[in-house]
Parts: structure tokens; sequence; C-alpha cells
């Protein structure tokens, strides 16, 4: 076993296509801890890296029905505990005057989850990536595209990886340091 | 890669044996539908004429729906507007079938509608004031003017499409979308009116300003789960099998659930604000509804109409899944109707719930006899427009 005092191997594409069948080759050999960096979005390659799944949908839902329940238990409690007030005769618990806030609630807090959980899942803020000690790994925000194994990888090997990245037509294959 | 002149867009001899077993299907379901409901007429003409409001409202929302959708996506374009655009061109050229199945209504305003008798007019301050609106006359001209309005805005928007068709020229896309933003302003005014007139004015005393919102929202809801459903109908089939991918299904199941919320949204609103206000002039409306067995049939819809296809339709595997997608548009059509009854039949009926036979022989009859000729409409033209600018990313649309 070659393990590692490196981050991965990471190879140089000149295009999206060749990135994209990189990828799917990559993927069909089992590798999973994979990323790919591109300079605008490739739909298709969202869904090679199975990035549609994440667990940001679970976060929000459960934010969003936690909202839901203290924005209504916090009127509740104020109108019907803490401070009853006869309004018009109706009833102290009167669900639909709460409506309005349970709903505003549940939006506010599936937000706040949206935005917290994305920075979170992507692991931001990340002062520092090793994937810039390639030199080359700045032209991926202009015009190349780069595919990145990581070591933790359970099929990773340090010469096999890099080897097979070699034969995916790539314009340069490199170790990243850590 | 596919590129718009290898396809041959046109309904496939397949496709076409399978439109006409179910337009024999849906017509054979209509005809007795008709037999029941002429027999429903003259036993008890009361009923019939309740029935027919209800059945003829549920299925003119899918047409003039259709037609709303057609000229949205005149407007804003997109890949999903063009994959519906002939099935909602079809449902369009509907419209002047449902102009004439209008007149049963016509004759039946004396027995469905109280502002339309002058003994009780004249015992009614109120309706007095209403005089000048609500009487017999004008109300057939408004209606001579919703229905016609519409139809003609369908036929131009045909015609035009056809033209595209054949010339492939980009006048006609043009004009299409010229006419669509004015079109859709008429079509905002004439669903709020049509609420009023054939709806709202079933109690006359009662007013609601959120109640056209209600209809706007309702027949986008209906023509949308329809759309869906003749979709997935036809891609088991060329040509729309080899063109229609779960991106565009997936598309049009946003806006489905889009509508599901809005329709929540608005029905709420209008409960809430009547509910707070509780005024004798507008709260009967809903203790009418909240009693007699007719809580029920709302809470029916908060759960139907609301919670079950909003839970289900927030899943993204599903929306791209045509058999799951069309289940759901199906299942949103069932709640559609049980809404219309639930906003006409307590007023026509002024009693507790009591569905009569002859509300099922109206709705079988009236939307068999719409779908019969729906479908020999939809078989008429190729099933895309093929010289649309669009056609070419909309064939690209989720294949990359």
């Amino acid at each position: 076993m070659n393990k590692p005092g490196i981050y991965g191997v990471m190879a140089e594409f000149d295009s999206p296509t060749a990135l994209v069948n990189a990828t799917r080759a990559v993927y069909s050999h089992g590798y999973k801890k994979v990323d790919a960096y591109t300079p605008f979005p490739i739909e298709e390659l969202s869904d090679i890296l199975h990035l549609h799944e994440n667990k940001l949908p679970l976060i929000v839902t459960l934010a969003g029905i936690a909202g839901g329940i203290s924005g209504y238990l916090l009127q509740y409690y104020i109108t019907v505990i803490y401070f009853p007030l006869n309004i018009g005769g109706r009833p102290l618990h009167s669900w639909p005057s709460y409506m309005i806030v349970t709903f505003e609630l549940t939006i506010l807090f599936g937000c706040l989850a949206t935005f917290l959980g994305m920075l979170a899942l992507c692991g931001l803020p990340m002062p520092y990536h090793p994937v810039f000690n390639v030199p080359r790994f700045e032209t991926a925000s202009r015009d190349r595209f780069f595919l990145c194994i990581e070591a933790t990888d359970p099929l990773f090997d340090r010469l096999t990886t890099y080897g097979f990245l070699q034969t995916l037509q790539a314009q340069e294959v490199s170790e990243v340091a850590h | 890669m596919m590129t718009a002149r290898s396809l041959d867009f046109s309904v496939s001899s397949e496709l076409r044996d399978r439109l006409r077993q179910l337009r024999i299907r849906a017509g054979g379901i209509g005809l007795l539908g008709l037999i029941a409901m002429i027999i429903g007429a003259v036993a008890s003409p009361d009923q019939f004429f309740r029935s027919y409001l209800w059945s003829y409202i549920f299925v003119f929302g899918i047409s003039a729906g259709c037609l709303a959708w057609l000229m949205i996506q005149h407007l804003t374009g997109g890949a999903w507007g063009v994959v519906i655009r002939r099935p909602a061109e079809a449902a369009t050229r509907t419209l002047p079938l449902l102009a004439l199945l209008f007149v049963p209504i016509a004759f039946g305003v004396p027995s469905l509608y109280q502002w339309a008798h002058p003994n009780i007019v004249a015992a009614d301050e109120i309706l007095q004031h209403k005089r000048v609106f609500l009487n017999l006359q004008f109300f057939l001209v408004r209606a001579a003017i919703y229905l016609g309005g519409l139809s003609l805005l369908g036929w131009f928007l045909n015609r035009w499409s056809a033209a595209q068709d054949r010339q492939g020229c980009t006048t006609a896309h043009r004009m299409m979308s010229r006419l669509s933003a004015p079109g859709l302003i008429f079509w905002g005014f004439a669903v709020t009116f049509i609420s009023i007139d054939w709806v709202m004015s079933l109690d006359p005393h009662w007013f609601s300003t959120m109640f056209g919102l209600l209809f706007v929202v309702g027949q986008g809801l209906s023509s949308l789960a329809f759309l869906i459903a003749v979709l997935v109908m036809l891609s088991h089939s060329r040509p729309m099998s080899e063109i229609l991918t779960p991106r565009h299904l997936h598309d049009i199941g946003k806006l489905l659930l889009a509508n599901v919320m809005i329709w929540a949204y608005f029905s709420f609103s209008q409960f809430l604000v009547i509910w707070a206000g509780n005024l004798p002039a507008e709260i009967p409306w809903y203790q009418e509804r909240l009693r007699d067995g007719w809580q029920y049939v709302g809470l029916l819809l908060v759960l139907g109409h609301f919670v079950l296809p909003f839970a289900l339709l927030l899943s993204r595997d599903l929306k791209r899944n045509f058999k799951l997608l069309a289940g759901i548009a199906v299942f949103i059509q069932c709640m559609r109707a049980v809404d219309v009854y639930w906003l006409v039949a307590p007023d026509a009926a002024k009693g507790p719930l009591a569905v009569s036979w002859l509300d099922f022989a109206t709705l079988l009859g009236l939307g068999g006899i719409w779908l019969a000729y729906f479908l020999m409409q939809l078989e008429k033209r190729p099933l895309m427009p093929q010289n649309d600018i669009e056609l070419a990313e909309a064939l690209e649309h989720g294949r990359r």
C-alpha cells in the first residue's frame, strides 16, 4: 500500500467533454472521493458526481418544520398562557390567526438552514485548500478543467491512480501536496 | 445530438390508433352521460342545472387555463413551453365547443340565480342596487364577451402557429407574443368576472375580492395537471417518445408545485380575511361550508388539494418520474373537481351535503364529450412546433 503524504492526484484537461468522459471513467472504475474543478458549471458533471444527492434538502425540511412549530408555539404561549386576551369573542387558541407567523418562521428557518447548511456541507469558510498547491490550478478559473482523486478514497494508490489518470487523455497529471 | 430536420413530429400511425381508441371510449362515456343528463333535465331540472354548472365550470377551467399557459409560454419562451404548446393549442381549439355548451346555463339562469327573480329582487334593497349588473340581458352579453373573446384569442394563436409550421417565418412568432401580452390581461379579467358572474352571484349578497384569483390559479392548476397527463400519455409512442426527457417533465412539475402552493395561499388568504373580519355580509359563505357535512369536503381539500401533493411534489425524483408525476396530476385533477364542487354546490343547493347522481352524469357527459373533441383536435397537427425558433433548444434540453 502506498498511502500517502499527499492530498490526491490531479489531472488537467483542455475541454469540458474530455473532463466529463474522464469523470465517467473514474466513477465506473469505482473511485468515489472525486471532485472536478471547472471555470463554469457543467450540468452533466453534477449528475456524474452525484452532486444533486446531498443532505441539504433534508436539513432544510427539518429546519422548516422546526421553524413552523416554534412559530406556532410562540403565539400559543403568548395568546393562551402568558397574556390571554379576548379578541372579538374568539377562542384564545385561534389557529387561523397564528398561520401567518407560523408560515413566515417556516420560511425564515428554511432559508437560514439553506444558507448555513450549504456553507457547512461545503466546509466553508475554508482559508486553505491543497489543490492550490498545483501550480497550474489557477487556470481552473479561466480555460482549464481539473479532476482530482483524493487520497482518502479506499481505492487510492499513489502509483496506480496516477497511472490510471494518465490513460484518460489528460494534458498533465500531478500529485497534490498537503 | 438531435437536429430538428431529422425528426418527423407528426402523429405516428401507432399513436393515431391509440388516440382513436381513447377518443371512442371518451366519446362513448360522454354520450352515455349526455343521455343520463337529458333524462335528469326532464326529471329534476333544478338539480340538473346545478350539476351542469359545476361540471361546466370544471371542464371550462381546463381549456381556459391551457389558453393562459399557451400565452405565458409565448411571452417567456423556454423548453417547457415548446413541448406543451401543441396539447395546449388543441385545448384552446375546444373553446368554441365550450361556448356552445354554455347554452343550457343560459336557459338555467332563473333556476340557478336568485337575482333573476323579479319578486325576490323587489323585496331586497341590496339586490335592487345590484340590478344594473346582475340582470339576465347583461349576464348573457358578458358571457358572450368572455367566451367569444377567449375563443378568438385561441383562434388567432392557432392560426399563426399553423402558419409558422408551413412557412417557418419569424413574423408568426412575433405576432403570437405580441397578442399574448394583452391576451393574458384579457384572460385575467375574463376569468375574474366569470368567477363573479357564474359562481359568486349564486349568493348575490356575498362578495370576496380574492375570489377571482382563486379561479385564476384553479384554472392554471387544472390545465397544467391535464397537460402533464397528456404529455405522459403521448410519451409512450413516437414522436414524443424520442423528444421528452425527464428534464422537461421536471420543469413542468415545478410549475405544478408552485401552483399547488399558490392555490393554498389564495384559499387561505380569503379564509383568514373573512374569518378575522367576521362580518355578517361575508361570514355566512364559510359558515355554510363548514357544517352539514360540507366541512369534511373542506378538510379533504386541505389534505388532498394541498398537503399531500405539496409533500410529494417536493421530491426531485418524483417530478422526473413520468408515471408518478402523471399519477399526481390525475389526483390533483380529481381534487380540482372537488374544489369547484365546494365553491359552487353549497350555494346552488342551499342545504346539507348531498351528492346527486346527476353530478356524476353531467361531469362524465361534459368531460367525455370535451375529451373526445380535444383528442380529435390533438391529432390534427404535428406534436411539436416544427419551425419554432426555440425548437432546437427544447430538443437539446436535458440531453447534453
